[in-house]
């Protein structure tokens, strides 16, 4: 057969049309996801102000960041648990003690979470809270200073994840162990496979003091082994309480990827805490010999301490029939979060199908009723999940982690598997809304969602795959931020920001509540650093053998002294630089050469320390690293390192002798 | 005939109010010279009081050295001894003045105010002006043929620096109650030779 030109045309146009519908059926990508006015919607006009502070977790870079909302503009990285050389944090003399632990200094860690400390269930702008993973520990950031002001390890605990969440008024933060461990002390050298008979569960609750916010371990609950995973407390009806997610229910040892993933369900623990505090305000607890550090920093002396603590008073849960219930729950859960009102508890089993809502009420009749099961899971009473039960979401999506809530009954909750944020209503159970994320969601975030009141409008979901979002730059990637408008009955993307390390978790404050207290100066009268010192007229160096202290001082655009002689190999030299400056924004830096560890950034009416040790003879150049002033690169001077043994007369001027 | 060397009441009112206003201008600022730059959006300010200064004194300090204007110090001003007193035995001449009522001492009054106010901003005039071109000689910043005398009164541009300068509450109340001053001076001389015609 002959096709004609006009024959063969149609049959290529047939052809066309049939491969581009094919080409239809495939799901689309990201590309049409935001909607038209997203930009304005997120767009802070140069010189305005975000709606939202948004603290944000670094994970594994150690550190916790402040972002505005809507914008996802970065304004500032908080040093918490890993050293910043850039803020000195961890090699000034000053900020050392606060990485000191019971194994000594140690320069990183894993911040997970952070928690906002609350008043009546609401976020009070005093302080945030932060954990570490690794080395287990829990931190206090001062929100006039935005900076860590406090560090405190936790005892008998291998991993502290399950942490720093805080009751309705910030009565405790909590840290429970994820791992597991034998009890701290020499009796912990026992076969790794004795698990079950010797690892135990530790969740301490770590009081705050209600005006200084000083940490202060009030005691520990001992439970079977179990790893703990994430937890709410109870607020409004449920007040006094606290849910955990635990999972390993089986107790494995090894291959936890599977042998972790055997039952059907695992647990959200109840815990009674206020009847914990009875008891231990009673007298109930044992005391066990720990060693444990903590570290505050004092804003007068400009410098941290750290203690080492010997002594933890710990309650085993088995002990007390009315201390600690196990909610059966659908399979390895992760969250464990509460609702505004405090009645319904969500679990997350990363592993289920559905997700289970208990209510308080129901679970508060079981316990009276004595709804539970046959057996308890090593002598922890097991609530029937039916009696706990107020209802299954079906179908949410796949692999369900975090639950955050708005104010009008709403949930959302991160698929990681299915990579979504589902919106569901907390009473019907019922599916509202799903989103895709880009990619593979972990924590989310509601504004307020974790408090009595949600601030809700904004939801920020913290992908941990980010690969095709933004200009690639090699195999390590950021993970990605996205920003959705949650004022509506659907939710809209706005908006992906970068983030630094691994965020896990948020906690967004209105603006209001922090900026007019943000501090802009130290008081340079109220500054008690042992080595400050104290104008111009009083800068020096003096020598007590091998030991140089220099006190030096910085205003714009100088360094008094800015000439030093006098120094000799073999000298341990101090610059203890204090910045005379009251003005706000007017930090001055100082470096030298040589310097094995960093700079110091020091703000007005701040003394800070970095030591020196030169190692080899000759003129050494120091200099303030933050431009300050027309004439800051004047701004330098000269140390003379002499041989041992040197005679050299001490020196130390600026300007004319 | 008694009376016509006697003021009205209302003029008597109003010097004892004055004068009551005028001791309290001695806890008042009188002067504010405000200085704007690119990097000091929330402004400076300098608040001189009859025997102090305010606001950011030790700021401004820092920034003047680049220039090589002396630093401001309260000690180096007798004014700050002598205003007060100054202030307070005009706020009580008032209130004398108005308790005699006697016409002749309220023309003495009105002359001595006036000549203690135009000797006042003269003396403030020739402090701007000696802080504006003493500089240093070795000062990081010399800008030829520039002076950084602030205006008496009014704004003026200095290098970055825009300086604004008002009279505070202490100097408003100053000025008013010169005006009334005068303004109690003519009613009684509008009133004299309304009598005498």
């Amino acid at each position: 057969m002959k096709l004609k030109p006009k024959e063969g045309l149609l049959w290529m146009l047939a052809a066309a049309a049939v491969s581009l519908s094919f080409s239809a059926c495939k799901p689309k990508g990201a590309g049409s996801a935001v909607s038209g006015n997203a930009a304005q919607r997120t767009y802070i006009p140069p010189g305005q102000y975000d709606e939202f502070y948004t603290f944000t977790s670094g994970g594994f870079s150690g550190q916790m960041s402040v972002y505005g909302l809507p914008s996802g503009r970065l304004f500032r990285v908080i040093p918490v648990f890993s050293v910043d050389p850039e803020k000195a944090w961890g090699f000034s003399e000053e900020t050392k003690p606060m990485l000191e632990t019971s194994h000594g200094f140690v320069p990183w860690d894993d911040l997970h979470h952070i928690e906002s400390s609350f008043t009546d269930g609401m976020p009070d702008g005093k302080w945030m809270f932060a954990n570490s993973n690794n080395t287990p520990r829990l931190a206090r950031i001062d929100l006039q200073t935005f900076r860590t002001a406090e560090i405190i390890e936790i005892p008998n605990t291998g991993g502290n994840h399950c942490s720093p969440f805080t009751t309705e008024n910030s009565e405790y933060v909590i840290a429970a162990t994820r791992f597991s461990v034998p009890p701290d002390g020499p009796g912990g050298d026992v076969p790794i496979s004795s698990y079950k008979e010797n690892f135990k569960g530790h969740i301490s609750f770590v009081s705050v003091d209600k005006e200084t916010g000083e940490f202060n371990i009030a005691f520990q609950l001992k439970t079977p082994g179990l790893n703990f995973d994430l937890s709410s407390a109870g607020k409004g009806v449920s007040n006094g309480w606290l849910f955990i997610s635990c999972y390993n229910s089986e107790q494995a040892h090894t291959l936890q990827e599977v042998n972790a993933s055997q039952n059907d369900k695992d647990f959200i623990m109840a815990i009674n805490w206020k009847k914990a505090e009875e008891y231990f305000k009673a007298g109930k607890g044992v005391k066990q010999a720990v060693r444990y550090a903590h570290n505050k920093y004092d804003e007068h002396t400009h410098t941290a301490t750290s203690q080492i603590k010997t002594e933890v008073t710990v309650l085993d849960i088995t002990d007390f029939d009315d201390l600690a219930y196990l909610i059966p729950c659908p399979k390895s859960p992760h969250g464990a979060d509460v609702n505004p009102t405090g009645e319904y508890i969500v679990g997350s089993g990363k592993l289920a199908a559905l997700i289970p809502v208990f209510s308080f009420e129901k679970l508060q009749n079981a316990i009276a009723n004595k709804e539970f099961e046959g057996e308890r899971y090593g002598g922890v009473p097991v609530v029937k999940y039916e009696s706990a039960l107020h209802g299954e979401v079906q179908k949410p999506g796949l692999g369900p982690l975090h639950t955050e809530f708005d104010e009008k009954g709403n949930a959302y909750t991160s698929f990681f598997v299915s990579s979504e944020v589902v919106k569901w209503n907390v009473k019907t159970l019922e599916v509202l809304d799903r989103q895709p994320t880009y990619y593979s969601v972990g924590h989310l975030m509601v504004a307020g969602g974790n408090s009595k009141k949600p601030y809700g409008k904004y939801l920020v979901a913290y992908n941990k795959i980010t690969k095709d979002r933004f200009l690639p730059t090699g195999p390590e990637l950021c993970h990605s931020a996205q920003l959705f408008d949650i004022s509506g009955d659907k939710m809209e993307l706005l908006l992906d920001f970068p983030t630094i390390g691994e965020p896990h978790y948020a906690q967004s404050l209105p603006a209001d509540i922090l900026k007019d207290k943000s501090l802009k100066i130290y008081d340079i009268n109220a500054n008690a650093h042992p080595h400050k010192t104290n104008g111009e007229a009083e800068a020096r160096i003096e020598r007590e053998g091998n030991i140089v202290r220099v006190y030096m001082t910085t205003i714009r655009s100088h360094l008094t002294p800015d000439v030093i002689e006098g120094i000799r190999m073999g000298d341990e030299v101090y610059f203890h630089v204090t910045n005379i400056e009251q003005d706000w924004d007017m930090p001055h830096g100082f470096a030298i050469k040589g310097a094995k560890n960093a700079e110091l950034l020091i703000m007005p009416g701040e003394t800070q320390t970095i030591k020196w040790e030169p190692d080899r003879v000759g003129i050494f150049p120091f200099y303030c690293t933050d431009f300050c002033s027309a004439l800051h690169q004047e701004m330098s001077g000269y140390v003379r390192v002499s041989p041992k043994g040197s005679n050299v007369a001490m020196t130390s001027y600026t300007g004319n002798k | 005939m008694k009376n016509q060397h006697h003021i009205l009441s209302l003029n008597r009112a109003i010097l004892i109010i004055g004068g009551i206003a005028l001791l309290a201008v001695i806890a008042l600022p009188i002067w504010r010279i405000e200085l704007d730059a690119a990097q000091y959006p929330e402004g400076l300010e300098l608040l001189i009081y009859s025997y102090k200064l305010e606001g950011e004194v030790d700021i401004i300090n820092g920034l003047n050295h680049y220039i090589g204007m002396k630093t401001l110090r309260a000690d180096d001003f007798i004014e700050f001894t002598l205003l007060p007193y100054l202030i307070g035995i005009y706020g009580l001449a008032f209130i004398l003045v108005g308790i005699s009522a006697r016409r002749k001492l309220l023309n003495i009054l009105f002359g001595a105010f006036l000549l203690f106010g135009v000797i006042s901003m003269v003396d403030f005039w020739r402090w701007l002006y000696e802080y504006g071109h003493d500089l240093n000689p070795s000062a990081p910043i010399k800008v030829p043929g520039m002076a950084y005398q602030p205006p008496l009164i009014g704004f003026k541009q200095l290098l970055n620096f825009g300086a604004f300068s008002i009279p505070a509450i202490g100097g408003w109340i100053f000025i008013a109650c010169g005006i009334l001053l005068a303004y109690c001076v003519y009613a009684e001389w509008r009133m004299v030779k309304y009598r005498t015609s």
